[in-house]
C-alpha cells in the first residue's frame, strides 16, 4: 500500500488493548474488530473492577447514611464528580450534574432552562447535523412555547455554513444548541466561535459533547459555552450515567428538573425548598456504581492523555479514508480527515448498509448501519442510510485493513 | 459470509417479482422500517375475495426486498383469509436462512405492510416479533 501516513509514536496500542478484556473476544470465529465506538465504547478492566469493588466492599446509598459504608459510597461517588469536573476544566464540582446520558442532560435543559426562558416568537438555533437528542427536545419545547426552531445549514463537504451564522442570529435568538462533533460526518464544529457570536446577540449556548469529550481535550472555560452534555458510556465508562456541565449562575437560577429525595433542602406539607447545586438536579438514588465507574473511566483516559487520543484517532481516520477511497464504488460522507474526529460514514455501490453490516458481522467486524439517530441529516445527504465505522484509541490500522477486505467480499457477493 | 445471502435471496433482490404499483388497487399500504429507513408499499387487487394482482415497491436492504418479493409470490391467487394466515414462520421458511434478532424487522417488513393493508391499520395488531435473545 502506498499510503504515507505516519503513525504517532505516542500510544502503545498493543499494551492498551490488553486493558480491554472484550477485545480478546471472537465473533463468528474471527477476532472481534469493534468499529462502533460512536455508539458506545468498550470498557477497560479498571472501570469494570471499580464497579465490582464497590458492590463487593462498600455498597450503600449515598448522601443519607451515617454509617461507614454510606460514607465510603458517598465519597466514591463525589470523588468521581470532582474528577469529571477537573477533566473538562470546570470551575467547581457544583457545576457538574450527574444525569443518565447526554439525552437526559439536554432534556433537563429543555424542561428547566427552556421552560422558563423561551417565549413565544423567539428562536432556537440548531444545526442540520444534530443527533435526535439535540433536536427532539427543542422541537417539543418550541411547540409548547410557540417558538421557532432554525438550523445552521451543512455544506456539501459536511461542514457548517458559518458564513450564514450572522444572518441566522438576531435579538430573537434565545438559544443556540450545537453538536461539538457530528456522530455521522465526524465534523468537529467551531463551537468557541459560535459561542462568541451567539453571546453577542444575547443567546445561551448549549454544546452536545457526546462525541467530543470522549475523543479530544475539552475545556469548558476555553470553549465559552453555557452548558455542555456528555455520556460516560462513550468514553470507557458504564452505561446509565452521564454529566451535564453548566455555568453556575445559570444553574442557580434554574428550576429543578425532577422532584424527590436528595434534591430538596426542606419539605413541608405546603411545599419544598431546593438543595444546593449540583444535588438540586439529582432527584432519587443515583447510579452509584455507574458514577464510580465513570470516575475510573476519566482516570483511565487522563492516564493516556486526550491529546494523544486525538492525534492517534486522526491518524486512524486518515488511514481509513485513504483505504476506503481505494475501494471502487465507495462514497465517503463528510469533510477531509483534518477537520474530523474518528468517524467515517460511507456507502458501497448500491449495497444497503444493513446488508453490509450483516456481512461484516460474519467476519467479526462491528460497524453501524442506518441513519445514526440523525434522520434529517440523512435526508440532507440524500441517502436513506449509511454504513459507519467509528474508531477509538484501541483500534488499529490492521483492523481497518480487515474492514476493507470485508467490503471486497461484500462486493463479490453482490457482484458489483 | 456468503451463507447469509444465499442465491435465492440475491436472486429475489436483483430480480424482484411483482415489482411496481397497481393503477387501481383495492388495498394499498406503505410502511417504514425506522431502524434502517427502508420503505415498502404493497398494492393488492382483489376479485371475489381472491388476490388477482399484487405489486410491491420501495427501497431497502436485500433481506427486506427479497422477503417482500417472496411474499408477493405467496399471496397471488390466495383468498384474503389465507393472506391473513401467512405468518412470520412462513417468511422465515421462505428465506431459509437464520435471521438475527436485529434483522428480523427487515425480514418482516413486507408481511407487516401486507397485513396492515389487509386488516386496516387500526384493527391490525402487530405480531410479537421478538425472538429469544440468547447468549
Ligand atoms: C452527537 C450525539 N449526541 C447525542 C447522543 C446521545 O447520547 P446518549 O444516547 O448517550 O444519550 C449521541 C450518541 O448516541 C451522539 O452521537
Amino acid at each position: 500500500m502506498a499510503i504515507e501516513i505516519l503513525k504517532p509514536a505516542t500510544l502503545n496500542v498493543e499494551a492498551i488493548r490488553l486493558d480491554f478484556p472484550i477485545l480478546a473476544r471472537k465473533v463468528n470465529d474471527q477476532p472481534l474488530v469493534y468499529l462502533d465506538n460512536a455508539a458506545t465504547s468498550q470498557k477497560p478492566d479498571s472501570v469494570i473492577q471499580s464497579m465490582d469493588f464497590y458492590y463487593r466492599n462498600y455498597n450503600a446509598n449515598v448522601h443519607r447514611g451515617i454509617h461507614r459504608l454510606s460514607e465510603e459510597a458517598t465519597l466514591g461517588y463525589e470523588r468521581s464528580r470532582a474528577r469529571i469536573a477537573n477533566f473538562i476544566g470546570a470551575r467547581s464540582n457544583k457545576e457538574v450534574i450527574f444525569t443518565r446520558n447526554t439525552t437526559e442532560g439536554l432534556n433537563l435543559l429543555a424542561y428547566t432552562w427552556g421552560e422558563s426562558n423561551i417565549r413565544q416568537g423567539e428562536e432556537i438555533l440548531l444545526t442540520e447535523m444534530e443527533h435526535h437528542s439535540n433536536l427532539v427536545p427543542w422541537q417539543r419545547l418550541a411547540k409548547r412555547k410557540g417558538a421557532r426552531v432554525r438550523y445552521i445549514p451543512v455544506d456539501d463537504q459536511g461542514c457548517l455554513r458559518m458564513d450564514l451564522l450572522d444572518e441566522l442570529l438576531g435579538p430573537q435568538t434565545r438559544l443556540v444548541s450545537v453538536t461539538h462533533m457530528s456522530n455521522v460526518l465526524g465534523t468537529i464544529n467551531p463551537v468557541a466561535e459560535i459561542a462568541t457570536r451567539a453571546h453577542a446577540v444575547g443567546a445561551v449556548v448549549i454544546v452536545d459533547a457526546a462525541q467530543s469529550v470522549p475523543h479530544f481535550p475539552v475545556n469548558v472555560r476555553e470553549l465559552g459555552a453555557d452548558f455542555l452534555a456528555f455520556s460516560s458510556h462513550k468514553m470507557c465508562g458504564p452505561t446509565g450515567i452521564g454529566a451535564l456541565w453548566g455555568r453556575r449562575d445559570l444553574l442557580e437560577a434554574m428550576e429543578p428538573f425532577m422532584g424527590g429525595g436528595d434534591m430538596i433542602r426542606e419539605v413541608t406539607y405546603e411545599g419544598a425548598t431546593w438543595n444546593d447545586l449540583p444535588w438540586k438536579f439529582e432527584a432519587g438514588t443515583p447510579g452509584i456504581a455507574e458514577g464510580i465507574g465513570f470516575g475510573a473511566a476519566v482516570d483511565y483516559l487522563s492516564g493516556i492523555g486526550m491529546e494523544k487520543v486525538h492525534a492517534y484517532e486522526q491518524y486512524l481516520v486518515s488511514y481509513a479514508i485513504e483505504m476506503l477511497r481505494s475501494v471502487p464504488g465507495v462514497v465517503i460522507y463528510g469533510p477531509e480527515a483534518a477537520l474530523r474526529g474518528g468517524v467515517v460514514a460511507f456507502n458501497v455501490d448500491a449495497i444497503h448498509p444493513h446488508d453490509l453490516a450483516s456481512m461484516l458481522d460474519r467476519e467479526g467486524i462491528a460497524i453501524r448501519a442506518g441513519h445514526h439517530c440523525a434522520m434529517p441529516l440523512a435526508g440532507r445527504l440524500n441517502v436513506a442510510a449509511t454504513a459507519r465505522a467509528s474508531f477509538y484509541f484501541y483500534n488499529t490500522t490492521e483492523e481497518i485493513d480487515r474492514l476493507v477486505a470485508g467490503l471486497y467480499t461484500a462486493k463479490k457477493v453482490f457482484k458489483f | 459470509m456468503e451463507d447469509l445471502y444465499r442465491e435465492n435471496i440475491l436472486d429475489h433482490f436483483r430480480n424482484p417479482r411483482n415489482f411496481g404499483t397497481l393503477e387501481h388497487p383495492d388495498f394499498s399500504h406503505e410502511e417504514h422500517n425506522p431502524l434502517c429507513g427502508d420503505k415498502l408499499r404493497i398494492d393488492l387487487q382483489v376479485d371475489d375475495d381472491r388476490v388477482t394482482a399484487v405489486r410491491f415497491s420501495g427501497k431497502g436492504c436485500a433481506i427486506s426486498q427479497a422477503s417482500a418479493s417472496m411474499l408477493t409470490e405467496m399471496v397471488e391467487g390466495k383468498t384474503l383469509e389465507e393472506v391473513k394466515s401467512i405468518d412470520k414462520q412462513d417468511i422465515l421458511d421462505a428465506l431459509g436462512i437464520p435471521i438475527s434478532y436485529v434483522r428480523i424487522k427487515c425480514a418482516l417488513l413486507g408481511l407487516k405492510t401486507l397485513k396492515a393493508g389487509v386488516y386496516g391499520v387500526q384493527t391490525w395488531v402487530e405480531e410479537d416479533n421478538e425472538q429469544d435473545i440468547g447468549w
